[in-house]
């Protein structure tokens, strides 16, 4: 392992629970605990419970933050009021995106981004860059001081409940709280996730971290919670066919290519960064498109795997993400093509070691969880 | 963890088990170990001959793909097809059930070059080299 990894303040408890520790954009995080496919199932069937410190925050406050955050980012922010989480990418001019995150709207007109480890230093610099031509708005990174949690799936309220201040059956999905005590430590919760099961995101002070981790797994009493890593991460936010910053998206493709479009905000009524490129696209067509595949011949498409056209003789795009599906027990991938061969049900190809095997588009996503809380 | 006295071990953690002038070929328990879950296996053809550090079979976890060598030259006379089925076979009984398949050994003293169980267990230990 090399030295110069980061590490979470929830390190040592990976340690502790047996974490098998793998170098994951540069910082010292469980890949798994038990097997990836065992947590996988347990957050689909019970609970599980995830470090996500190595997420970045930013803080946005001031009279001048929502102009600034209406201007970087492509969804609607102002129909944010304090509670309320809203999730958006944020674009180049070109209408490729910097990153995706959450935004959690939060009392007095500040904001928390949640942004994605790999794109801290990026986005801090693209934030507070934008900020100088703005008034009265300031921009914090707060990502150090920061811990994260992630506790998913449909057992999750129950366990919870049992060391929250707070009614939590009130916090509805895409809404969070300030200040609530979880065991003595002061959070901020918000009902959201990237796994396609319900479930809280928790976060305290850097420092309260391991504790408020011990606690939630201290709190399940027969519930099947399971400490959890990196590996069922990638496949249950695959098979609920959410995006992955730098696979389904990046600088060259954006929000309306991964098939982002409902959160890309055309009509709220003020010019934002990538508008017009993004506003082209839709007018004259997507460069591609992300389809889901469902692999035919068996065989595992892979991040970077090319696809072709049925005949195997032309090349149309690459995988962006693809994965064996412990849920379904299917081969599945996300994949960038020509909108012309998006369709459901068209057969392409991928190329898996020099073999071109059969896919079918299919519908997304994947996974959808019965009884969707909205 | 533990490797059967009976089973002759590569560095690139192959394991062969012979029965006459056959060996029956696999990953070892450490390979399976660090793989993690296996959710596919590329079965070679029958009748295929292969040389002895040929990769012969390509077996996939989750996260990542990883190739197998054959520990001893010879033409491949049985393959493991429950394993289309059940690559999980491989996590599950990595010396046993989770063969991949059965090599014809055309020069068996290859077998004097594979490490016996005590030498691989320390090899395993140490880290495994570089697989």
């Amino acid at each position: 392992m090399a030295e110069e990894l980061k590490k979470t303040p929830l390190y040592e408890t990976h340690l502790k629970y047996g974490g098998r520790i793998i170098d994951f954009e540069g910082w010292a995080l469980p890949v798994q605990f038990s097997s990836i496919k065992e947590e996988h199932h347990a957050c689909r069937n019970a609970a599980a419970l995830w470090d996500v410190s190595d997420m970045g925050e930013l803080l946005v406050e001031g009279p001048g933050a929502l102009d600034l955050l209406q201007f970087l980012l492509v969804n609607d922010i102002a129909k944010g009021y304090p509670g309320r989480v809203i999730y958006s990418p944020m674009c180049y001019p070109n209408g490729g995106v910097v990153d995706d995150m959450m935004v959690v709207c939060l009392k007095d007109g500040k904001y928390l981004l949640v942004i994605n480890a790999g794109n801290i230093d990026k986005d801090f610099e693209w934030v507070s860059g934008a900020a100088k031509y703005f008034r009265d708005v300031t921009v914090k990174n707060l990502s150090k001081d920061i811990a994260e949690v992630a506790l998913q799936g449909p057992n999750s309220e129950r366990i919870l409940q049992r060391i929250a201040k707070y009614p939590l059956n009130e916090i509805k999905y895409y809404h969070g709280v300030e200040h609530v005590d979880v065991a003595g430590i002061d959070t901020l919760i918000t009902r959201t996730g990237y796994t396609g099961e319900d479930g809280f995101e928790i976060y305290c002070k850097a420092s309260d971290g391991p504790a408020l981790f011990d606690a939630i797994m201290d709190a399940d009493d027969g519930d099947g919670l399971v400490p959890a890593g990196l590996g069922c991460r990638d496949t249950l936010r695959f098979e609920a066919s959410m995006p992955l910053y730098g696979q389904e998206l990046d600088a060259n493709h954006g929000p309306l290519e991964a098939g982002l479009g409902r959160f890309v905000a055309f009509q709220k009524g003020t010019y934002f960064v990538g508008s017009r490129a993004l506003m082209e696209q839709r007018e004259k067509g997507l460069p591609s498109k992300l389809v889901g595949l469902e692999m035919v011949d068996k065989g595992v498409p892979r991040t970077g795997y090319k696809v072709f056209d049925e005949s195997g003789e032309k090349e149309l795009g690459y995988v962006t993400t693809g994965s064996y599906s412990p849920t379904l027990d299917k081969y599945l991938a996300m994949a960038f093509v020509p909108v012309d061969y998006s369709s459901i049900g068209t057969k392409l190809t991928v190329e898996v070691r020099g073999k071109k095997l059969l896919a079918e588009v299919v519908k997304m996503p994947f996974y959808k969880r019965e009884g969707k809380k909205k | 963890m533990t490797y059967p006295a009976n089973l002759k071990y590569t560095e690139t953690h192959e394991y062969a088990k012979v029965e006459g002038n056959k060996a029956y070929v696999g990953i070892t328990n450490y390979a399976q170990d660090q793989l993690g879950d296996i959710v596919f296996v590329e079965l070679p053809e029958v009748g295929r001959v292969v040389k002895k550090g040929e990769v012969f079979s390509t077996v996939e976890s989750v996260k990542a793909v990883s190739d197998c060598y054959a520990p001893v030259s010879g033409k491949i006379v049985e393959v493991n097809s429950k394993l289309s089925d059940s690559p999980e076979l491989l996590n599950q009984d990595p010396h046993g059930e989770g063969w991949i398949c059965a090599i014809e050994m055309s020069d068996p003293s290859e077998l004097g070059k594979l490490m016996d169980s005590a030498s691989y267990a320390k090899h395993a230990e140490q880290g495994g080299g570089h697989h």
